[in-house]
């Protein structure tokens, strides 16, 4: 019995193509159902593109049908974090203050994407302007955990990984500030990878703090992240931070890792992230994952970085400093939304400012601007902005360190396991909790990734592996991270997450 | 927690920090966000609460370490003066919430204290 469409990943979905055993509109139309059944209850998506996906699967049947193929996932479609611009397609970033906005252009990521012929079903869910870790932020309403609808799928980009998990899409874009890949990846059983900064243009992509964004893959298969990195990578001259070097090897990696064989590999368990604050079944299954890749091969040794235990802090300056200055571009001039001040006969145009930032931004951003501009206000911005970027020195030094001794670094991506809606949206330093094993990693420009390791005994709900590298070695992350997914899968007799895995009122209103 | 003898006011392991509603007003005024009295209720103790929690900075000794603003190192990024092909004035001004001839169509800039 051949396994249905939307449940293959996107390297089978491609051979599946070019077995003609399928065709891209019909694949699309297939994602394009489940989309229609499910997505009421998970509310991944934003906004979807029937139509525009279906023409864009038309043209890759007809490119196939000459023979002509514009790349390795030609005709498999994509479902598109919202925070980055589309022509044709609402960009929200999840907030009101671009509520129906529509850009006059493409991101470069976008750009590449339809280049590539992947049919773009829609945009994805979002904390607002990618500010939070459980997508409780988007001015649009939750995104639910399709493992248990009543949890959060982690964020910022819980849409794009809820809608990965629930077989809306096999292919997803997120973006990565502090972790807003890699831990709704850990909370959804999905891989997620933040590239070194710099790997994936920033061009179009909304910006929060630009010296910590960074786009990336989200799939459900560590060789589908792989084969989507390679068509979105590599140097743009829109952006100025772009790296003008060749995209590391890999498609090659995730092929070489897929075997199984770590010998000859240096792994380091980073002591300052684990442990204490972990969740005990997270733990546990980090520690089995790592003895597994121990019995492929790798040696692995305890890895001490002290100056992570000040990453938040200097995270919690750093980004929202830059984001109060990124933000200062929402003023209701020249695009998005604009009110007017209640009872003023003639406002002004500051006034006008003030009561459109105030009724288009969520409490989280308001928070972070207002931060924002305290640690960057004279008078504190010595003590605060100016120590945290040595601060990142520091923490720059000890992966530097680290990396003089082993390959990879490892850790849990998150501290716990998916949490309930609700439970920490009005707490916002509960929530700032969660991103304290990823966010070094954007402080110091460190790849990435998220693979899913299993579910814990307690709840039943996923883990994820966090494995960094030294900035532009990408490959190394799918090398380590394809071994351990491969022998997992051994060890499970097939991957983690299954439809029957899912919360079982997916059923349900599948059936309706 | 105690204070270290001799350093400096920025250095000091002192991390209790009040935010008051009046200077919560004062920065939501700079960053030009109007927020009424329940917001400021609303928002001044979480402030306080997220400012007291990355106070902790403050202290690790890095006098002599150098910023890092950025994770690789940025160069000026120059192009040929060529033109290219760029938006039209009708797509730039697509999302304009008023336009007025060919231009962003604004409030009043001048308040009444210019």
């Amino acid at each position: 019995m051949s396994i249905p469409l939307i449940q293959r990943s996107g390297a089978d979905l491609a051979e599946a193509l070019a077995a003609g055993e399928t065709t891209s509109v019909e694949l699309t139309r297939a994602f394009l159902d489940r989309i229609a059944a499910v997505d009421g209850a998970v509310h991944g998506f934003l906004h979807v593109d029937a139509e525009g996906a279906l023409a864009a699967a038309r043209a890759a049947d007809e490119r196939r049908g000459k023979g002509e193929l514009a790349s390795s996932l030609d005709g498999v479609p994509i479902a598109v974090k919202d925070v980055l611009a589309t022509t044709g397609m609402p960009t929200t970033c999840g907030s009101r203050i671009l509520e129906g906005w529509v850009p006059p252009y493409d991101a470069t990521v976008v750009a590449r994407l339809r280049a590539a012929g992947l049919p773009i079903l829609g945009k994805t869910n979002m904390d607002e302007f990618a500010m939070g870790s459980s997508t409780e932020q988007s001015a649009y309403g939750p995104t639910h955990n399709p493992w248990d609808l009543d949890r959060s799928p982690g964020g910022s980009g819980g849409g794009s990984a809820a809608a990965v998990a629930a077989f809306e899409a096999p292919l997803a874009m997120g973006t990565d500030t502090g972790g807003s890949i890699r831990q709704p990846g850990a909370l959804t059983g999905t891989v997620g990878l933040k590239p070194t900064y710099g790997g994936i243009s920033r061009y179009g992509l909304v910006a929060m703090a630009n010296s910590l964004d960074q786009a990336g893959p989200v799939t459900r298969t560590v060789l589908d992240a792989s084969l989507l990195h390679e068509i979105v990578a590599g140097h743009d001259p829109l952006d100025s931070t772009s790296i003008d070097q060749p995209v590391p090897p890999v498609v090659q990696a995730a092929r070489d890792g897929a075997a199984g064989n770590l010998a000859g590999v240096k792994i380091g368990v980073v002591t300052e992230l684990g442990g204490e604050g972990y969740q005990p079944g997270v733990q546990q299954r980090f520690d089995q994952a790592v003895e597994l890749l121990v019995a492929a091969g790798a040696e692995v040794v305890q890895v001490t970085c002290p100056n992570l235990e000040h990453a938040l802090a200097a995270y919690y300056l750093i980004m929202p400093s830059e984001a109060s200055s990124n933000l200062a571009r929402f003023d209701a001039m020249r695009y998005g939304l604009r009110v007017m001040p209640e009872g003023v006969a003639s406002p002004s145009a500051e006034e006008v400012m003030r009561a459109t930032r105030d009724a288009g931004f969520g409490d989280e951003v308001k928070r972070r601007i207002i931060i924002g501009t305290y640690a960057l206000s004279s008078g504190y911005y010595d003590a605060y902005y100016g120590q945290a970027q040595k601060v990142r020195t520091l923490i720059d030094r000890d992966f530097e360190r680290a990396f003089k001794k082993v390959d990879v670094l490892l850790s849990p991506t998150s501290p716990t396991t998916a949490f309930k809606l609700g439970e920490k949206l009005d707490d916002p330093l509960a929530m700032y909790l969660n991103d304290i094993a990823t966010i070094p990693a954007n402080l110091a420009g460190l790849p990435g990734m998220s693979v899913p390791v299993g579910v814990t005994e307690e709840d039943g709900l996923p883990v994820g592996l966090q494995v960094l590298a030294p900035a532009l070695a990408d490959d190394h992350l799918y090398l380590v991270g394809a071994a351990a997914e491969a022998l997992l899968e051994q060890q499970w007799g097939g991957p983690m997450l299954e439809p029957d895995r899912l919360d079982k009122k997916l059923d349900k209103v599948v059936a309706r | 927690m105690p204070e270290t003898a001799g350093s400096t006011p920025s250095e000091r392991a002192d991390h209790r920090v009040e935010i008051s509603r009046d200077e919560v007003r004062h920065l939501a005024d700079l960053a030009r966000i109007e927020l009424d009295d329940a917001e400021l209720d609303h928002l001044a103790p979480q402030l306080s609460v997220i400012l007291e929690s990355v106070a902790s900075i403050r202290d690790v000794a890095a006098d002599d370490i150098p910023p890092t603003s950025h994770p690789l190192p940025v160069v000026n990024v120059f192009r040929e003066d060529v033109v290219r092909p760029s938006l039209t004035a009708e797509e730039a001004l697509s999302g304009a919430p008023l336009v007025e001839g060919q231009r962003f169509a604004v409030p009043r800039i001048l308040g009444d204290e210019q």
